[in-house]
């Protein structure tokens, strides 16, 4: 019965991966717990990705509030170009 | 009964909707310039195909219909790249050991981690320049999930690919960043 939940260290990594955005199943779950009983390598990996993840949050937010706004020559040119075609 | 003829305002499309369709394109695709193109792509197709909107929906959002197939040329484009695009792979990929970290990409313990991790300009700039090295699919992909934190279900949509496609681009983006951010922050 165990021989199914058994995963490779490629596998767990994914499953460790989509966890990180709450997205992991709870089958997946219970296969990355089990795959940690034997794999250290993974479990080490698993505690880098979640100091990772906290970065990558961080840098998220200062991101997210930036509005981008098309420089205004651009516009102007662009205003141009779309003048003739309009001709 | 007559159709009433349905007429958009060409002349205005700069002025009303250039910001905020330029800003839709650079937080996925992250460059300016790329994200200039597709506006601009977009304001010429639907200036040709202008004639085709029967005004079911607003100006600006039939305009965003366009920009969004505009961005998954795009990102076809870039899926098709060979070569230079191609990820060192992390992992054994047949033999016994298939599926398992290869030796030279086990992950290293850390220096100092939880002091490395605190926020600061240095880190935002090392982490915007291993992004910036993924090839450029990943980086699309991991930005759209996880720095402008869109839905799975939304950025599947937008790309047109699966689910199960997007977790293994996530997952090749995030090995990759790991080791750059590793060699190049944790461990420098």
């Amino acid at each position: 019965m165990f021989k199914s939940f058994r995963i490779t260290c490629n596998e767990a990594t994914t499953i460790c991966d989509k966890n990180q955005y709450g997205e992991a199943t709870l089958l997946e779950k219970l296969k990355l717990n089990m795959h940690f009983i034997r794999c250290k390598i993974c479990f080490s990996y698993t505690k880098q990705n979640m100091t990772l993840t906290k970065i990558y949050k961080g840098h998220a937010k200062s991101c997210k509030d930036i509005k981008h706004c098309m420089p205004p020559k651009d516009k102007e040119l662009l205003k141009e170009e779309l003048s003739k075609f309009n001709v | 009964m007559t159709q009433e003829k349905v007429v958009l305002n060409t002349n205005k499309w700069i002025d009303n909707y250039a910001d905020y369709m330029y800003n839709y394109a650079i937080v996925r695709v992250n460059d300016s310039d790329l994200a200039k193109d597709l506006v601009q792509d977009t304001f010429f197709a639907g200036l040709k195909s202008a004639k085709n909107f029967q005004g079911k929906s607003t100006e600006r959002t039939w305009l965003v219909s366009i920009l969004k197939r505009k961005i998954i040329d795009y990102y076809r484009k870039i899926n098709s790249k060979k070569g230079k695009a191609e990820v060192r792979m992390n992992f054994y990929e047949d033999g016994e050991n298939e599926g398992n970290w290869l030796e030279e990409r086990v992950p290293q313990s850390w220096n100092n981690a939880s002091e490395k991790a605190i926020e600061n300009e240095e880190l935002k700039t090392q982490l915007e320049s291993c992004i910036d090295a993924l090839p450029e699919k990943y980086g699309m992909v991991f930005r759209m999930k996880t720095i402008q934190e869109f839905e799975t279900e939304e950025i599947c949509k937008e790309l047109d690919i699966t689910s199960s496609n997007l977790w293994v681009i996530i997952h090749r983006a995030r090995t990759q960043l790991r080791k750059c951010m590793e060699d190049n922050w944790f461990n420098s």
